[in-house]
This record gives structure tokens, C-alpha cells and sequence, in this order.
């Protein structure tokens, strides 16, 4: 989607939200709204201004209900991308891409999700996101994070990954939750010794290793950089974006590839870092998609921040916390903040480069934004 | 207990292996075998397959141990395993199952001590489904 017209040439320009709960008693569609209103109020614009608009596909409220809720005006860009998780940074970079290539001009992104208080979607008797289930459901493999401790243990097996290294994930988000008050988390420490004697979900994996299970709402505003000049708050650059979507993956369910602890991060961070005038080494704080803790070292491997392998070695000595060598998810993440299928990533790599995280990284000038590893996956790369 | 929903592609593995058959989708042109089942072979683009036999001799390569909430029906038997196979004649083939202690036997029947990746393991069957014990 990056062509040379689309490095820096739009911004994200307002950000919204609501409370995030395991319960909120109003509806998705209620939420989504309040989102939508919140965000373009932060980017001073007006809602009939906005003519593009993106999601998921496994958000519930449509473009047509939100357009004629909230009152947009005439839309001529809308669309939706799947994989669940995988989608939240394609969301931006389509809108972005539309924008850069005058399709649209004002784009809102957003994400509702009653994902605390409603149904967990494994619980059904059908298949869930692109998962062959015919070949995994009979057999006990459920849920995501029993597809996902598949990988997780070959992964220790192979490289010597321990369950510490995992904690350290946990205990990052953990720490950045008690700084934000807006988190779920906010007033719960965690310590390893909680960690280490939770109860399995699925072992590998125990509970801590698990994101939460969060209602709320999140949405955020993509402008042309000229617009974005003229907005309500700093301009926040959609540096390069990305996709990936390996060949002959397989979803979540990777294991008939065959390298399937290579997954979509690999391939998005190529095209992301081939269009970008930056390195991993200049990412200054990150927000990695962390549905489960060992998606982390996973995406830190496929985006370049350390070898094949050294995922897990690279969690150590602090490095993913506040004066670490890559501050991550300093929101509190999936895993502390709210679980809103990393929508709030996004808002919170936004907060970071105004300058205005409860986790302020200082002098924060780039972040790295990912969507769910281990699915059809984006990015996102923006400067300030 | 969820039955295996098939489609057209995946049809005939489940029909091998109601017969006690471990079957496995192969390009009728270049002869690599596929899986999960589909439509054309994605290394030499042929329509053409055939279901080849495989020995049932296969080594772990990793596993979980599922604990609740599951589905009611596999909450009774958790804690239990599932496995994924690498077939020792299609190693590039990876499978889905359960390591049992027989045929027929509970999906939390083995001591999930005793189960290491690497460990060989044998395909058997029960009411059309492949299970693994240790071989």
C-alpha cells in the first residue's frame, strides 16, 4: 500500500474513548459512538466532515448505523479488514492509503467490543476467525490461547525461551496498568510469585498470560498532512504501514507451514522497514499486540529488534520497561490496560508521541505500533 | 464432543479414517503431499490429488494441556493433551490429536508428564477419529 506518496503524508489527529470495564451496561453500538464523537472532538472536526471510514470484520456496529448515528456526511471510502486482531493497524493504513491517493480526506478508524461482558466467540459450536476447525475443534483445541500454547511450547523448546521470560511481557504491561488510571489493571501489582502460581489455561500458558477480557470502545481520526496542520492537537505522522500475510500461512492454526515460528510479523516488517526512513534501532517506545504474552517475543524477533530466537533473552534486564531498551505497551496493553483487539495500541502510540502517556517515554519521537501476531497481521510506524 | 464439520476438500480424510485409514490430500501431478486438504496443489497449480496411505508412525512436535473453561464436554476430561503430529513418512504434514493411553480412551488419559516433544507415537482410531499413544 506505501508508495512514495505515502510516507508522512497523513496524520492521526484525534484520538477517543470510553471506560474500559468487564462490564459497561450500554451496547456496542452505543459505545462505538461515543468513541467515534470523542475522537473527532480531540481532532476539532466536525463529524459531517468525515467521508471514509474503516473497521473490523468482526466489529458488530456497521458503517451505516454509525454514519447515520453520529451524523457523517457522505462517505465514498469504507471498508473492513478481518483476522480479527490482526486488522487494528490496517484499519489506520487503509484510511491512510485512501487518503494519501484523494479517495477521502477525514477517515475514522474505530473499534467497539463488549468482548468483557458478552460471549467469548470459541464458546460457539461453529469455527471462529480463519481457523480450519474440522482439524483442531474435535481434538480439543478450542480457544485461542490453546492454538496459540502450541507455538508458545515448541517456541520455548526451540530457542530455550523460559516461562520468566514470559513474565517479564506480563509485568511490563502490568507496571505501565498501575501508572494509568484509565486501566483496568490500574490498582493491581503483579508479582512473579502470583505469576508463577496462577492457575494453567493452557499450559504452556497460565492465566497471566492471558489478555482481559474488557468492554469499551476506542476510535481515532486520519487526516492529510496539510489538514492535519490545521487540527486541535500535534499532528501524529503515519510514518509506513504494512500487512503481511506470509505464504502458506495458516491463521493462528500455523503449524502446516514450514516455518510456522516465522509468522506475519516477518512479513509485514519487511515491507513496513523497506518503506520507512527508520530502523528498529530508532523505534523509541512500541506498542506490540500482546493478546497472549509470547505473541511479544514473537513480533520483537519478526520486526527486527533482536535475532531469530532472542525474543525471549531480549525481555530481560528490564528492557521492555520505563528507561529500558524498548519501553513496550506503556498504556498497561491487552494484557493490563483493556483488551479491545489492540485498538487501544494504536491510542496509545498516539498519546506517547503528543506527549501525553501516563507512561511518558521522554522526548519520544517514533513508536511502532503492531495487530495480532499469529493471524494475518498490520502495522503501523509513526513519527511525530 | 464436536464432530469434525468437513467440507468437499476435507471429506475424504474423514472417510479414510472412519475405515481406520490415515490418509493424506498429494498432487496427482508432482506427488507432494498437502495439508490441510484444498482445491489445487500450490507448487505446480494441478487439479489432480489423490489420498495417499501414511504408516501412522509419527514424533510429537508440540503440545498443550488444556484446563478449563473449555466446552462443557471436554471440561469433564480436562486436564488433557492435544498434540501436533509430524507423520515419520510426511514430516511435513503436521496433525492435530490427542495422545491416549488406547483407543478409545479419555482425552485425559495419559500423565501429561510422560509426554516430550520428540516422543514417537502411533496413530489409532475410535468412532471415525485418529487418536495417538505412545508407540
Amino acid at each position: 500500500m506505501a508508495g512514495t506518496g505515502f510516507k508522512d503524508a497523513t496524520a492521526i489527529v484525534g484520538i477517543g474513548q470510553t471506560a474500559f470495564a468487564r462490564r459497561l451496561p450500554e451496547d456496542e453500538r452505543t459505545l462505538a459512538c461515543r468513541a467515534v464523537l470523542a475522537a473527532l472532538d480531540d481532532a476539532g472536526i466536525a463529524p459531517g466532515e468525515v467521508d471514509a471510514v474503516a473497521s473490523y470484520t468482526m466489529e458488530e456496529t456497521d458503517e451505516v448505523e454509525l454514519a447515520k448515528a453520529v451524523g457523517f456526511g457522505d462517505l465514498t471510502c469504507f471498508a473492513k479488514v478481518g483476522y480479527g486482531g490482526g486488522g487494528s493497524c490496517a484499519t489506520v493504513a487503509l484510511l491512510a492509503a485512501a487518503i494519501a491517493a484523494g479517495q477521502a480526506t477525514v477517515g475514522v478508524a474505530w473499534r467497539s467490543r463488549k468482548r468483557g461482558s458478552g460471549p467469548r466467540p470459541w464458546s460457539g459450536g461453529t469455527g471462529q476467525l480463519p481457523t480450519p476447525a474440522q482439524w483442531t475443534r474435535p481434538f480439543g483445541l478450542l480457544r485461542p490461547v490453546d492454538e496459540t500454547a502450541m507455538l508458545a511450547r515448541r517456541y520455548m523448546h526451540e530457542y530455550g525461551a523460559t516461562r520468566d521470560h514470559l513474565f517479564n511481557v506480563a509485568l511490563a504491561c502490568r507496571n505501565r496498568a498501575n501508572q494509568n488510571p484509565a486501566a483496568v489493571m490500574y490498582d493491581r501489582p503483579l508479582t512473579r510469585e502470583m505469576y508463577m502460581t496462577s492457575r494453567w489455561i493452557s499450559e504452556p500458558l497460565c492465566l497471566f498470560d492471558n489478555c482481559l477480557e474488557t468492554d469499551g470502545a476506542l476510535a481515532c481520526v486520519v487526516v492529510g498532512r496539510e489538514r492535519a496542520r490545521d487540527c486541535r492537537r500535534k499532528p501524529v505522522y503515519v510514518h509506513a504501514a504494512a500487512q503481511g500475510l506470509p505464504a502458506q500461512h495458516h491463521g493462528m492454526v500455523n503449524y502446516w507451514s514450514d516455518d510456522p515460528l516465522t509468522g506475519p510479523a516477518w512479513t509485514a516488517a519487511r515491507h513496513l522497514w523497506k518503506h520507512a526512513d527508520l530502523t528498529p534501532d530508532d523505534v523509541d517506545v512500541a506498542q506490540i499486540y500482546d493478546g497472549f504474552t509470547v505473541l511479544v517475543p514473537l513480533s520483537l524477533e519478526g520486526y527486527g529488534f533482536c535475532g531469530r530466537g532472542e525474543g525471549g533473552a531480549f525481555t530481560e534486564q528490564g528492557a521492555l520497561e520505563t528507561g529500558g531498551r524498548l519501553p513496550l505497551n506503556t498504556g498497561g496493553g491487552g494484557l493490563s490496560e483493556g483488551y479491545v483487539h489492540g485498538f487501544n495500541l494504536i491510542t496509545e502510540g498516539v498519546k506517547q508521541l503528543r506527549g501525553t502517556s501516563t507512561a511518558q517515554v521522554p522526548g519520544a519521537a517514533t513508536c511502532l505500533v503492531t495487530a495480532g501476531e499469529s493471524v494475518p497481521t498490520s502495522a503501523l510506524l509513526l513519527r511525530s | 464432543m464436536l464432530k469434525p464439520v468437513t467440507d468437499a476438500d476435507g471429506a475424504p480424510f474423514w472417510e479414510y479414517a472412519a475405515r481406520g485409514e490415515l490418509r493424506v490430500q498429494t498432487c496427482g501431478e508432482c506427488g507432494e503431499p498437502r495439508f490441510p486438504p484444498r482445491p489445487c496443489c500450490p507448487h505446480c497449480r494441478s487439479f489432480a490429488s489423490e489420498w495417499r496411505p501414511l504408516s501412522g508412525r509419527g514424533r510429537v512436535w508440540s503440545y498443550v494441556v488444556a484446563h478449563p473453561p473449555l466446552l462443557p464436554a471436554y471440561a469433564e476430561q480436562a486436564p488433557y493433551n492435544v498434540v501436533v503430529v509430524e507423520p515419520a513418512d510426511a514430516p511435513r504434514i503436521r496433525l492435530v490429536g490427542n495422545l491416549v493411553t488406547g483407543a478409545g480412551a479419555p482425552l485425559g488419559s495419559l500423565d501429561p508428564a510422560r509426554i516430550r516433544i520428540g516422543a514417537r507415537v502411533r496413530a489409532v482410531f475410535h468412532e471415525g477419529l485418529p487418536q495417538w499413544v505412545l508407540a
